[in-house]
């Protein structure tokens, strides 16, 4: 058994950090999308929204229900397919596409369950004053459904970073794409995916310290 | 002086329980009605109902010159009777993520779009006015029940509505905060601001209502002046209820 070639790994450094803006790139423009596409299928669910609230069951049950790979293979590859002005389709874009709607569907039944747990006397106060349901939703619910469903919401952004990965099966050169071509060139297998993992944990430890900050100091805020 | 608030045929059912059955009522301008009676009898639910908390199945509401007809109330109508009406709750609901003086001018800025300087100016007075113009930036959690009470009553007060609903509101509160809240009540009944008051304070109920409403199963039995009602009730079923709580 070889050990480990250290050089070789020093080298890789810079080489992979240099694709960290492309992987959290993906992943903040998807996180920012999910949110906002979950709280409104949050929205939907609650307000049990006649027939779209159906669609949006069915969403969330496929988007739960199958591989995040199989998904971003069928918006790949699929679906230009059926409609041609997807034919151009960029890895990124796919692979934010994915993420956003399978994130979306996860991060929409903790937002709901969030909701739901927003004591009923809420409602009534804000509707009591005359509110519509969009400024009562907006205004009271929301942000006070957001402080219970964070710490989870804070999960899953830090699983959407892990699934950027998948967008080197996309064709997508971002940390995980880097360090394959990086492997298939040198043959140092070990040493690429080592450090690539290494990458990933040093984010994820440093995000998981910000989610610890966030939960204390939610906890001091509005304790009810 | 003729009503200008005025209740008719209001009834609302919970499944096949008649919970409001057939109520009248007419409030005279400025006028403090007090509401009284066993519970489970319908008076939350009556005052629910004029705010819409609990949607009425029949009668109609007249406000002024707002009138709702409650089987075909439409959005709109529904808004408007909530924004001419002020609701005190039982268990306060404040806004959990707003401050004091948020709470209050949360009606004045979202509900009628008050530029944040005018709203702020009124809530101000307002927390001067409930004795708390020192706490405006504390949120729920750090208050006590009296004074979150108060906030209850400041956030229905900035709405300037035609009627306020007080349900119950000290009934929630640990026995040295009731003082101060009814205290407050006291101060804003000053013969301007037309009250509907649910109480299970006799005594309170006694020195403030220029009429005081015993309700029964759904339906209001007797109402009259508090004299009357309290020295001199002419159903059995009123002088029982103030037997018991008496
Ligand atoms: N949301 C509801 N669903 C079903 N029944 C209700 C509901 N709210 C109140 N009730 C019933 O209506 C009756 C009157 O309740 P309520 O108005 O709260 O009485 P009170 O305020 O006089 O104590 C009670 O029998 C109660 O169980
Ligand atoms: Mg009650």
């Amino acid at each position: 058994m070889n050990a480990l070639d250290i050089a070789y790994m020093w080298d890789l450094v810079p080489v992979i950090a240099g694709y960290i803006p492309l992987t959290l790139f993906m992943a903040l423009v998807s996180m920012v999308l999910a949110l906002i596409l979950s709280a409104m299928l949050a929205i939907v669910r609650v307000l049990k929204l006649p027939v779209i609230d159906r669609g949006v069951a069915i969403f969330i049950s496929f988007f739960r229900g199958t591989p995040l790979l199989v998904q971003l293979f069928l918006f790949y590859y699929g679906l230009p397919q059926l409609f041609s002005f997807m034919t151009n389709i960029n890895g990124v874009t796919a692979a934010i596409i994915g993420l956003t709607l399978h994130f979306s569907a996860y991060m929409a039944e903790s937002i709901r369950g969030a909701i739901l747990g927003v004591d009923r006397s809420q409602w009534e106060a804000a509707a009591s004053i005359g509110m519509t349901q969009g400024q009562l939703l907006r205004r009271i619910i929301l942000p006070q459904a957001a402080r219970t469903a964070a710490p989870t919401l804070m999960n899953y952004f830090i699983d959407m970073i892990k699934g950027t990965s998948l967008a080197f099966t996309l064709g997508v050169t971002e940390m995980m794409g880097a360090a394959q071509k990086e492997a298939a060139g040198s043959f140092l297998y070990l040493e690429a995916f080592l450090v690539v993992a290494l990458f990933y944990w040093g984010i994820v430890e440093i995000l998981s310290v910000g989610q610890r900050r966030m939960e204390q100091y939610l906890g001091k805020a509005v304790a009810r | 002086m003729s009503c200008n608030i005025e209740i008719s045929g209001l009834t609302k059912r919970f499944g096949q329980n008649t919970v409001l059955n057939n109520i009248d009522l007419c409030l005279k301008p400025g006028e403090r009605v007090a509401i009284i009676g066993p519970s489970g009898t319908g008076k939350s639910t009556l005052l629910r109902c004029l705010n819409f908390l609990d949607a009425p199945d029949e009668g109609r509401i007249t406000l002024g010159d707002l009138k709702v007809d409650a089987a075909r109330a439409s959005k709109a109508d529904i808004l408007a009777l909530r924004r001419r009406t002020g609701f005190v709750f039982q268990n306060y609901a404040l806004f959990a993520n707003k401050s004091a003086r948020q709470n209050i001018m949360e009606g004045l800025t979202t509900v009628r779009g008050w530029p944040a300087a005018k709203a702020t100016d009124r809530a101000n007075q307002i927390l001067t006015r409930i004795g708390l113009a020192d706490r405006g930036d504390s949120f729920p959690s750090a208050l006590s029940g009296g004074q979150q009470q108060r906030v209850g009553i400041g956030r229905a007060m900035a709405l300037d509505a035609d009627l306020m609903l007080f349900d119950e509101p000290t009934s929630a509160l640990d026995p040295e905060w009731v003082g101060e809240v009814l205290d407050l009540i006291r101060a804003i009944a000053d013969g301007r601001q037309t009250m509907l008051i649910v109480t299970h304070e006799m005594q309170f109920a006694r020195e403030i209502a220029d009429r005081v409403v015993f309700m029964e199963g759904g339906r209001i039995v007797e109402q009259g002046p508090p004299d009357q009602i309290f020295g001199n009730a002419r159903d059995e079923r009123t002088r029982a209820f103030l037997r018991r709580v008496g």
